[in-house]
């Protein structure tokens, strides 16, 4: 079998596992798992087997593996109609590194995950019938809403949760081998579908005591349905660029100097004169901001962002899934993709508006979220809020033109943050054991107890050491540790790139770097070290190999993956490691190969600073003097309203749902009642009275004036329609077999006219 | 063989008719031989569509003017010239397959009918025959005759077999239908006077020629002709129905019979869409480009206005019903590109537009196909749910996922085809349509701007009705409305939406074989 084909077959088995665990084994969970995790295993294989074809391919960047068909065929040749294939360049081999490999963690994973568990849901209604499984064996509490409440079977739909992912992963590998815009958008909404069934996956959940709690339910249309508005856009920005080159391929359209070259024409030449905005945007940078928008939804940048927190309430693995490796990932993928585009008009100085916007974007977004993920209490809040901050980081190099930075730091996030996610599902696995346990011995706990918040936590390090290391491993990559951790290489090379480039974008990343390490160091501090602080925490275990198996390997890769991308000319390493393998590797992808920034000391010590600082702050707070019982958070004291702005995100979710919810929600029903049923209707029910208040005036004329004259006549007639009466029996069969006779008769006579004649 | 191929238009046309009136003779306890003779029935028409694709692939007609595919010709009446005269190109062959493909599976659809089983299962294959005949018909005045016919049983349908507001609804649906009906008879005989033909094929070239100042009977060839335009138009806007023609469209959805709303948004709306193409573009090509604006400002207010409005029901199949306006709205928006650009690139001597103009309709036939297959299995759906709780009330359903898993997976999937979920069929043809309709002119541009509103909607209202059915805490009041019968679809349902839902997929992943045999023709029409 050729490359090529075997490239087509990567995203098949999983697939193809999705149908196969719903049509067929739905019913038995083991079999599901196994298959599930044989298909993303098989695909592993095949992405190694071709990655390796396409690191020995000589020049891959000028050779890639393609190959195409003709998916719609429209006008008059080949040439009009659109084609659709598959292709692994550089970038894309970066993809099939990463993305399988934390895709299996994530899968074998999650069968550990998913096989124990219960949840909060209510019992609605009051009919009694027979039970529907929900409450057999589990007593209805009445929770302070007054809402019967009874405990739910979290792993009654695993084989479901199992196809679902793979789906997921089947349209993950879709988008990454994709060779044209549109079977990266095909995937990129897929993956946008699972997330919304996977975050609301367990939808008949309910918070005891919280009835205004923001639900998994919820959460996911919120997830699906603001990243579609940056979809629809995208979608536009797709069809614009289709239109203006006649193709959506990517190396037809970004790798072409003649095609870019043509797209640097101003987008509104006429508008432009009269809108000072619009003057300076080219083609390339109006389909550009529309793609970016796209992005923007689904990297959660903001003010887009507001969808990626409450998606924490999927179960965890969805969220190491969606919220790392894959979905998330894939609005910086295609940033970088179409780094060409946005880069048109941009001659190593000056940036044009599309990568301002982007670079704006970007960094403000990563300190924006950091300064947020600094004040919450639930674990994977902070993850949540950090992954945002860290996309900020990849969006930001894009726009400064840090094409290999942003590519870089997109691998070796994917896979520290996997491994973050999933140490926190692992922690709250641990507690809500240990809840189960203390419940056993005589403990009492509250029917709102948060097995997620880190208060309720503290002292897990001996409770649960591989967790507790990998998970520092993990951290350590986050904030930058130096030397040793891939976070720190792929994060560094953004800084160097933006100190020498964009000095504002450099400080606010610094000072969002500096956060980083301090929320870092909080988390860790608050989970894992002291004593603990609830008997739940006090009880804690986890020993699933099955979860802890994927936490040690992607550990190995958080450290090892950054030495891929040692600066050449850093001091020992950079020799050591073979001098940069990754941008040199990479860099083949783009027509002109980016420079190699010149290694510098002072943005490389800067940021060591910052986040070592970070680090030793979260450590004196959080670690040095543990939490006890009961104690507020000590950044409460310090930052005082602050922290209250912080805790509760700046009160975006507040302000969307006053500014955009609710005057939708009030707009379609007034469509509806007012446009729809008043005035449309309305005139229609007027005409109708009209024509019939007519009707009867005719009528009282017809009776009053000229029957009385007729009637005579009629008289006659109706005499002799006496004796037609009895054919009338209004019986409708009746009439009908007789109109069937005269339509068969005519039919006959009709068919001999036409073609016996 | 041989028969077959010379008569195949007929044969499908006909037989469902043949097939309707024997069901009159059946006895009427004999509930189930009737249902199986309806489906039995049923499924030669479909059998014979699927022979003529394969003929039709084998050897593509796409000019209807030079030879139509499977043409048949005779003199019908001969002191009006008007003929016996059928025929097919890519278009019309894609809309018989939708039809005689959705009428077999809205029959089994209709196993829960319990009254008078025979006339109604007889009224469901006369109403086949009339829709047929319109996408076959190559004659205006036989193109007239199976419009109306059409009508009649939808309207007994909907006054018969429907719910509880089924009089005004169907009352409303065919005064109002009718009211189209009459410009369309008045303006065929305006044309039929002129030419001294009915025959299309003959109208299609001499007609558009006639100079604007040449008389006829004392008024201006301009005049009459923008008349005819209007009468056209407007019978064929409240079929579809374009924005604000279309209130006739949720009474009558929401009080017909399951598959009635089947047939009626999987074809019946297609019949208006397939008489722009068919007759407005090609007869009336300077009124057809100087409204084209018009119309894709009414397209985008149906594709906005039908989405908040959908967005905003309560009522199950009402939202399902209301989904429709807004989906078709993508058609209209797509034929308003077609007319400003011409049949055969007229208006746009350049160029420019031409491959633009392709692609838009491209997608509107795809389009129709798409909501055809989606709306049809949508109602299906709602209808299930209606059969066994007795209600549409989406408050007070809930939850009903863990009772009906597999029911729940089926809707899921249905509910993002219509969404329009890449990969899916409804993609493919929105896609389209919005690529060939945004770079044509500024207004175009802008109405595709506004129409993106509505697709954000479309998610809103899609998963408005997944989260109130299916999703959320189980509400027992719903299951106890079921008075014990399983929630859970049956083999039999399952058996009528497999074909529709295998069709979602495939069009999504590979559209190619349907879009290459509508491409063809369209390709022909414009250039």
């Amino acid at each position: 079998m050729t490359l090529e084909t075997l490239v087509w077959l990567i995203p098949l088995p999983p697939l193809l596992a999705f149908f196969v665990i719903l049509l067929f084994t739905r019913g038995n969970k083991r079999i599901s798992d196994l298959v599930s995790v044989a298909s993303i295993l098989l695909t592993w294989v095949i992405s190694i087997i071709v990655l390796i074809g396409a690191l020995g391919t000589f020049h891959l960047g000028e050779n890639p593996i393609i190959t195409q068909i003709v998916w719609l065929p429209l006008g008059e040749s080949v040439e009009t109609s659109l084609t659709m294939g598959a292709l692994v360049d550089p970038l894309g081999a970066v993809m099939l590194f990463f993305v399988p490999l934390t895709a299996t963690m994530i899968f074998i994973y999650s069968t550990g995950y998913m096989a124990s568990g219960h949840y909060w849901t209510e019992v609605k209604g009051e009919a009694h019938g027979e039970d529907h499984e929900s409450d057999e064996h589990h007593e209805v509490v009445v929770d302070d809403a007054g809402r019967k409440l009874t405990q739910f079977d979290a792993t009654k739909w695993k084989a479901r949760f199992m196809a679902f992912i793979s789906l997921f992963a089947g349209a993950m590998l879709i988008l990454s081998i994709a060779d044209s815009l549109l079977l990266l958008f095909v995937g990129w909404e897929i993956m946008g579908l699972c997330s919304y069934l996977l975050i609301g996956f367990w939808h008949n959940r309910v918070y005891p005591n919280q009835p205004n709690r923001t639900t998994p339910l919820k959460a996911g249309i919120k997830a699906f349905m603001t990243t579609r508005v940056g979809d629809v856009f995208m979608l536009l920005g797709i069809a614009w660029l289709y239109s203006v080159t006649g193709t959506l391929n990517f190396r037809e359209t970004l790798y072409s100097g003649e095609m870019l070259l043509a797209l640097e024409a101003p987008a509104f030449p006429t508008l432009g004169q009269s809108v000072p905005l619009l003057a300076g945007l080219s083609i390339a940078g109006s389909i550009s901001i529309l793609l970016f928008i796209g992005t923007v939804g689904k990297s959660a940048q903001f003010p887009l962002h507001t969808w990626l927190p409450d998606a924490m309430e999927g179960p965890t693995p969805v969220s190491a899934m969606i919220h790392a490796a894959t979905m998330v990932s894939a609005g910086v993928y295609l940033l970088i993709r179409m780094f060409p585009l946005i880069t048109v008009g941009w001659h190593g100085h000056g940036y044009p508006p599309a990568m301002k916007v982007i670079a704006g974007v970007g960094a403000f977004t990563a300190l924006f979220a950091a300064t947020i993920s600094i004040a919450q209490r639930d674990v994977k809040k902070v993850l949540a809020y950090s992954t945002i901050s860290q996309l900020g980081y990849m969006v930001a190099a894009v726009g400064i033109g840090a094409y290999i930075a942003a590519a870089f730091h997109l691998m070796t996030h994917a896979i520290f943050k996997a491994l973050l996610f999933m140490g926190s599902g692992s922690v709250i696995h641990a507690v809500e054991h240990g809840e189960q346990h203390a419940h056993h011995e005589g403990h009492h706990f509250p029917i709102d107890f948060d097995a997620q918040d880190m208060f309720n936590m503290g002292g897990l390090w001996s409770r649960i050491p591989v967790t507790a290391w990998t998970f520092l491993v993990g951290g350590m990559a986050l904030s930058g540790f130096p030397l040793i951790t891939a976070g720190f290489w792929s994060k560094d090379e953004i800084l160097a790139d933006a100190w020498l480039h964009a000095p504002v974008v450099f400080f606010v990343l610094a000072a969002a770097a500096f956060l980083t390490g301090f929320y870092t160091m909080r988390q860790i501090g608050l989970t894992f070290a002291g004593k603990p602080r609830t008997h739940a925490a006090e009880e804690a275990t986890q020993r699933d190999w099955r979860m802890n198996l994927p936490l040690i390997v992607l550990a190995v890769f958080g450290v090892v993956a950054g030495y891929v991308g040692v600066h050449e000319d850093f001091p020992l390493l950079g020799r050591l490691f073979g001098g940069n393998p990754f941008h040199h590797f990479v860099s083949q992808t783009l027509l002109e190969s980016p420079e190699v920034a010149l290694f510098d000391w002072t943005p490389v010590l800067l940021s060591v600073i910052v986040a070592v600082g970070g680090l030793l702050v979260g450590w004196l707070v959080y670690v040095r003097r543990p939490l006890e019982v009961g104690e507020a958070d000590p950044l409460k004291k310090v930052l005082g309203p602050l922290y209250t702005l912080f805790e509760n995100k700046y009160y975006f979710d507040e302000l969307y749902e006053v500014a955009f919810i609710r005057p939708s929600q009030w707009l379609a029903r007034q469509i509806y009642e007012v446009i729809d049923r008043g005035m449309i209707d309305g005139l229609l029910h007027f005409i109708a009275r009209s024509t019939e208040w007519w009707a009867f005036r005719n009528k009282d004329f017809d009776t009053g004036v000229v029957n009385r004259g007729v009637d005579s006549m009629a008289e006659g007639i109706g005499e002799a329609s006496d004796s037609f009466k009895y054919v009338q029996s209004g019986r409708i069969q009746q009439y009908l077999a007789v109109v069937a006779a005269g339509v068969l008769m005519l039919a006959a006579v009709f068919i001999w006219a036409l073609f016996l004649h | 063989m041989v028969f077959i191929h010379q008569n195949l238009l007929t044969l499908i046309t006909f037989i469902p008719l043949a097939g309707g009136v024997l069901l009159l003779l059946f006895p009427g306890e004999r509930k189930n031989a009737a249902r199986w003779f309806a489906l039995v029935v049923s499924l030669i028409p479909l059998a014979l569509a699927l022979l003529g694709w394969m003929w039709f692939n084998a050897a593509p007609c796409n000019d209807l003017v030079q030879q139509a595919c499977f043409e048949q010709q005779t003199l019908w009446f001969p002191i009006l010239n008007s003929y016996y005269h059928l025929g097919v190109d890519g278009i019309s062959m894609t809309m018989v397959l939708l039809t005689t493909l959705l009428t077999p599976l809205a029959i089994l659809i209709s196993w829960s009918i319990e009254d008078r089983v025979n006339l109604y299962m007889a009224l469901f294959l006369t109403l086949e025959m009339g829709m047929l005949g319109v996408f076959v018909s190559l004659d205006l005045l036989l193109f007239f005759v199976f419009w109306e016919f059409g009508l009649v049983p939808m309207y007994f349908l909907i006054n018969m077999w429907g719910s509880a507001n089924r009089q005004y609804a169907s009352f409303k649906f065919i005064i109002y239908t009718m009211a189209g009906s009459l410009g369309l008879l008045l303006s065929i005989q305006l044309i039929g006077l002129t030419m001294g033909t009915f025959d299309l094929t003959e109208i299609m070239v001499r007609w558009p020629a006639l100079a604007p100042e040449s008389r006829l009977v004392g008024v201006a060839v301009g005049v009459v002709k923008n008349v005819a335009f209007w009468l056209f138009v407007l019978a064929f806007a409240i079929k579809v129905p374009v924005w604000p023609f279309h209130t006739w469209l949720p009474d009558a959805h929401t009080e017909a019979p399951t598959a009635g709303s089947m047939i009626l948004a999987g074809v019946l709306l297609k019949l208006g869409a397939y008489g722009f193409l068919r007759l407005v573009l090609p007869l009336f090509p300077v009124q057809a480009h100087n409204f084209a604006p018009v119309l894709a400002v009414l397209a985008m207010l149906a594709i906005v206005l039908g989405a908040f409005s959908s967005f905003a029901q309560t009522d199950f199949k009402r939202l399902v019903a209301y989904s429709s306006v807004n989906h078709m709205g993508w058609v209209v928006l797509a034929i308003a590109v077609a007319g400003w650009v011409g049949v055969g690139g007229q208006h746009d001597p350049e160029g420019i537009n031409q491959l633009n103009a392709i692609i838009a309709t491209n997608g509107a036939v795809l389009q129709m196909f798409n909501h055809g297959i989606s709306a049809a299995a949508m109602f299906a759906l709602v209808g299930m749910m209606y059969d066994r709780l007795h209600t549409r009330d989406l408050t007070q359903m809930g939850g009903l996922w863990l009772v009906a898993p597999v029911y729940g997976g089926i809707m899921i999937f249905t509910s993002m085809a219509s969404l329009g979920l890449p990969g899916l069929n409804g993609f493919v043809s929105e896609f389209m349509v919005v690529r060939g309709v945004w770079p044509v002119s500024p207004v175009f541009e802008l109405m595709v701007f506004i129409s993106l509103l509505g697709l954000l909607f479309t998610g809103a209202y899609i998963l408005k009705a997944i989260a109130h059915v299916l999703h959320g805490p189980l509400n027992r009041d719903a299951v106890a409305l079921a008075h014990g019968r399983s929630l859970e679809i049956n083999l039999r349902e399952v058996v009528a939406l497999a074909p529709l839902l295998v069709l979602m997929l495939l069009i999504g992943v590979f559209p190619a074989w349907l879009v290459g045999v509508i491409n063809q023709t369209v390709t022909l029409l414009l250039t």
